[in-house]
């Protein structure tokens, strides 16, 4: 089996997840509900912080299942379908914890994790992991990068919107156009960050 | 909601285009507009799972109980983009690996699930199917205009083809990812901008009493 538990460095594995190649900015995962709920700052803290713990959780979970069940038995090109039972069956359960442990986060967050079981940066950021070989630290470390890029982009995106909601914007640059130019700039900025770490 | 199949045509491809309008299913495919031909076998891809699993949806949608709909439906489409998957490993294995991680990723499309809910959930399998074909078209092009823009000037060629002349410096912005989101701005600006025109011009002429045709050219009455 050509996998190992421990590749890379993590320290900095996490940093660029987090900003050199912040899964948003870089690869355009999750930008459907990225568009849509960073309309709010509220709602965006809260899907933020969903993504993360999900995404953490996901990661972890998958990587055992991919290499102690999928490998093991050959079975490998059934990951996609896998991945997305793994993420519902996270989502569904973490839906239960909240609810149960503490009913004020679960008012918070409760809205947004049936929205999680879709959000490409969820599955993006597992196969990632697999498509990299990541081991089992790197892959966790990773998903909490991408994770914490993902709430960051979202909080600052939300900011940004707030602040423009009443500009002069042309009537059909309206929402979505002008949110798309928001982001490319945002984009452009943290491009800026690239060459501090290199990830493959 | 019988709508007829060149009215769905016209309306995923402008009036209601997946990207342009709705706002729909940009994640997976954006990253790759970086080259006409990976945006291509990424857009054909979607329209495929896009148009079967809303066929399979429609023809399943009394058994499915309201519960557990939502899984019910990602299964089904994760069902053929593995599906998808293999055909493109074994007939385009360089695009495949070039494509990595996105392929997978088409699963999340929302445009799918949008589909899904929107129209098969609703209507007869095979006009979801090409329901769900047309919406598939109309993502298609908005992303190959774009890949084609960002491919020339950022390479210099068109599917691989050197078209720009010897001494053409290539911009190096339309290879990274900000120029994705400039250029998905411009195209949704100019669609609606035409759209809002047209829109005004079919009001202008209903309320002259002249012919109430919507399709009609840019303003020919007097408004």
């Amino acid at each position: 089996m050509d996998f190992e538990f421990f590749t890379m460095n993590p320290i900095a594995l996490f940093f660029a997840s987090i900003f050199t190649s912040n899964i948003l900015m870089s690869n355009f995962l999750g930008m459907c509900s990225f568009i849509s709920v960073s309309k709010d700052y509220k709602s965006s803290f809260g899907l933020g912080l969903a993504v993360t713990v999900v995404m953490t959780i996901t990661a972890a979970v998958s990587w055992v299942v991919l290499y102690y069940i999928l490998v093991p038995l050959g079975l490998e090109y059934l990951s996609f379908i896998v991945f997305i039972i793994v993420i519902a069956a996270v989502v569904q359960i973490l839906e239960m914890v909240i609810d149960r442990a503490s009913p004020a986060l679960y008012l918070s967050l409760g809205i947004f994790l049936p929205l999680i079981t879709v959000n490409c940066a969820i599955l993006g950021a597992i196969l990632f992991m697999q498509i990299r070989r990541y081991g089992f630290i790197e892959s966790t470390v990773f998903a909490a990068g991408s994770g914490l890029g993902w709430w960051l982009a979202i909080m600052l995106l939300a900011a940004i919107r707030g602040r423009i909601e009443n500009n002069p914007v042309p009537a059909g640059l309206k929402g979505a156009g002008i949110t798309m130019i928001t982001i490319g700039f945002m984009a452009m900025g943290f491009i800026g960050f690239s060459g501090m770490i290199a990830v493959q | 909601m019988s709508a007829k199949p060149g009215k769905i045509f016209i309306d995923n491809l402008w009036f209601n285009n997946p990207v342009l309008i709705q706002v729909l299913g940009i994640c997976s495919t954006l990253a790759v507009t970086n080259n006409v031909r990976n945006t291509l076998v990424m857009t054909v891809g979607v329209s495929l799972a896009t148009a079967f699993s809303s066929w399979t949806l429609s023809l399943m949608k009394d058994l499915i109980p309201r519960k557990v709909r939502m899984i019910v439906q990602v299964l089904v489409i994760s069902f053929y983009v593995i599906l998808i998957d293999i055909l493109l490993r074994a007939y385009l294995p360089d695009a495949s690996r070039q494509l990595g991680p996105y392929v997978g990723l088409i699963i999340t499309n929302c445009i799918i699930m949008g589909r899904a809910e929107a129209f098969a959930a609703a209507n007869k399998p095979l006009i979801s199917f090409w329901d769900g074909l047309t919406s598939g078209i109309g993502y298609m092009a908005v992303l190959v205009a774009i890949a084609l823009v960002r491919e020339l000037l950022g390479f210099g060629s068109v599917l691989g083809f050197r078209v720009m002349p010897e001494g053409f410096v290539p911009w190096t912005i339309m290879i990274t990812a900000p120029s994705a989101f400039f250029l998905v701005a411009m195209v949704m600006w100019l669609a609606r901008n035409l759209q809002a025109r047209r829109e005004a011009a079919a009001k202008a002429a209903k309320a002259a009493k002249a012919a109430p045709k919507p399709a009609a050219g840019p303003s020919p009455a007097k408004a």
